[in-house]
């Protein structure tokens, strides 16, 4: 049994570690998502909100606070992971990691909780700045824990493998500038699907940050555009297959072992 | 650990290792290879031989294409766990996070082997004082000297008390007082704790003053691996470096004499082994040279290495 106790030491050693980077460089990390939603409050919900009106029976300030939330919970949880573990690739401290009797799990599972709590801490900074623009209601604190835990999980395990096929910098921004930030403006953060032509809400099912955003929207207000059983189920196959594909790259050393 | 404390065997074995890198170069040809318990030990060989790849392997940096490695009879697959908890390694390169403290990284490491935070900082400090730099605990790594960088990975290696160390060039780019601290260092982690020492090094001077036995790898290839007495027994000839009174700028030839000047006040003769020293000193008086110092030339295992690697 004394290598379980080993695991959680090297387990804790790693997500400690990862809480006090992204804690000791707070400038970039903690303050950006809280100045960005802001400005996004104060100018889709205040000025230019005000002159949409209601969407899905809501006023608009309040409707969008919820994809605001999610939005800067994946992309902080995505973006500490990709940026921390490339770093350790390009610094080749990850040797550190790999030279240990650290099995491949626990490495996965200290970089991806390490993702998962910047994601969280980021996200109740947000809260706390929307708290300034409109009320907070929680419909069920279960469903909106679940939701955002799991949706941080699957973007922590996103910037893991992007780190791993990673080479250099720039093959950490693509796909949060090419992709993520495109799935999130297109997954219901700024508006209700029943808006999109039929053709267009059916090819926006298969973004799957339009039910992470409607899953966490029905914990906060109780209104969703998709049914929330298909949310879990899409969430939580999409945790299986990426942690399953770590799993297989770590195995095969990609990126980190020659 | 009782049946360690019982093992008698080799501290590291390797049989049949192969490596092939995906770009189709094959970087080992299938090496044996044994190291035994309390050794101190020289892998040597020109740049590209297969040294790295080889420690790579045994480390957990490489992935071996076929073979066996093992680490006090604990196969480096199938008993990993154990197996990496007897290893430290200090690599080639700089290999740590350049924006963190020194005690942290030493700590962190400590944290991967699964030693409690308490005793990763007792542990930290006995290495970092051991080494020199806990008065630069708190300072970010980035700030070191290259010196103070290499005893930082020894410190980082150490600290979970490893029975075998592999050192890959752990002197390079460091000045010759700290070179030999470093090196009386290593001899008192071998002969005291009965640490297994591996080392890869250019410095055959280094590798003839520390190792007790010598692997020499060329081509993905062992070409020799025996003892250190037993290789430089194989030297026919001997080397002495001769310091002259005065200048000799025309830099002449002396019959009878395998010569090469160093400049002109110093040259380097090769003696067959056996010969009597006196019969230098008479070709130099016959000539009329003063000479003013003799000395036997040190770095002799160059003259082996670089035969065993143009075979």
């Amino acid at each position: 049994m004394e290598f379980i106790q080993a695991y959680w030491i090297a387990f804790s050693t790693i997500f400690v570690k990862e809480v006090r980077r992204f804690l000791r460089i707070w400038q970039q990390t903690l303050l950006p998502p809280a100045i960005t939603m802001t400005l996004y409050f104060i100018i889709f919900g205040n000025l230019i909100g005000s002159r949409i009106g209601e969407m899905s029976g809501l006023n608009y300030m309040a409707f969008i606070m919820p994809g605001l939330i999610m939005m800067a919970v994946i992309n902080n949880a995505y973006a500490n992971v990709s940026s921390s573990f490339f770093s350790n690739k390009f610094q080749r401290s990850v040797e550190e990691l790999l030279v240990a009797p650290v099995p491949n799990s626990v490495i996965l599972a200290g970089f991806v909780f390490g993702g998962v709590a910047r994601g969280l801490l980021t996200g109740i900074i947000v809260t706390i700045v929307a708290v300034f623009f409109t009320d907070i209601q929680v419909h069920n604190i279960w469903i909106l824990s679940s939701i955002v835990l799991l949706s941080s999980i699957l973007f922590s395990l996103g910037g893991f493998i992007n780190a791993l096929y990673a080479n250099k910098f720039d093959d950490v921004s693509i796909i949060p500038t090419f992709v993520l930030t495109p799935l999130s403006y297109l997954g219901g953060v700024f508006f209700s699907t029943d808006l999109l032509p039929e053709g267009w809400r059916i090819v926006s099912e298969f973004n799957p940050i339009l039910y992470m955003v409607n899953g966490f929207r029905y914990g906060m207000l109780g209104v969703s555009d998709v049914n929330l059983a298909t949310c879990y189920v899409i969430l939580i196959s999409v945790i299986v297959i990426l942690t399953t594909f770590s799993m297989w790259l770590l195995k095969r050393g990609k990126g980190i072992r020659s | 650990m009782s049946s360690l404390n019982d093992y008698k065997g080799p501290a590291l074995s390797i049989t049949g290792l192969k490596k092939v890198y995906e770009s189709g170069h094959v970087a080992l040809k299938g090496i044996d290879l044994e190291v035994s318990q309390g050794d101190f030990f020289a892998l040597l060989g020109p740049n590209g031989a297969g040294k790295s790849t080889t420690l790579g392997i045994v480390s957990g940096l490489v992935n071996k294409t076929e073979g066996q490695v093992k680490l006090f009879g604990l196969d480096i697959e199938g008993d990993w766990y154990s197996a990496k908890r007897l290893l430290g390694v200090v690599p080639q390169e700089f290999n740590f996070n350049q924006f963190e403290k020194v005690q942290d990284i030493v700590v962190t490491q400590a944290g991967y082997y699964g030693l409690p935070k308490k005793q990763a900082l007792l542990q930290s400090e006995k290495y970092l004082k051991a080494l020199d730099l806990w008065e630069k605990r708190d300072v970010p790594s980035r700030m070191l000297s290259g010196g103070m960088k290499r005893r930082l990975m020894i410190a980082r290696a150490l600290v979970h008390d490893p029975k075998l160390l592999i050192l890959d060039e752990p002197t390079a780019g460091v000045d010759i007082e700290l070179r030999l601290s470093m090196w009386q260092y290593l001899e008192k982690l071998n002969k005291e704790l009965g640490t297994t020492i591996i080392l890869t090094t250019h410095y055959l001077e280094e590798a003839e003053s520390l190792c007790h036995n010598i692997a020499i790898i060329n081509k993905g290839e062992i070409v020799k691996n025996t003892s250190k007495r037993a290789l430089l027994q194989e030297l026919h000839k001997q080397t002495f470096v001769v310091e002259l009174a005065q200048a000799y700028p025309d830099q002449p030839n002396f019959d009878g004499l395998d010569i090469a000047w160093q400049d002109e006040r110093c040259l380097e003769v090769d003696v067959e082994k056996g010969t009597a020293i006196n019969e230098l000193f008479t070709v130099f008086n016959d000539q009329n040279i003063q000479v003013s110092g003799i000395r036997p030339k040190s770095n002799r295992l160059e003259t082996l290495f670089v035969d065993a690697v143009r075979k």
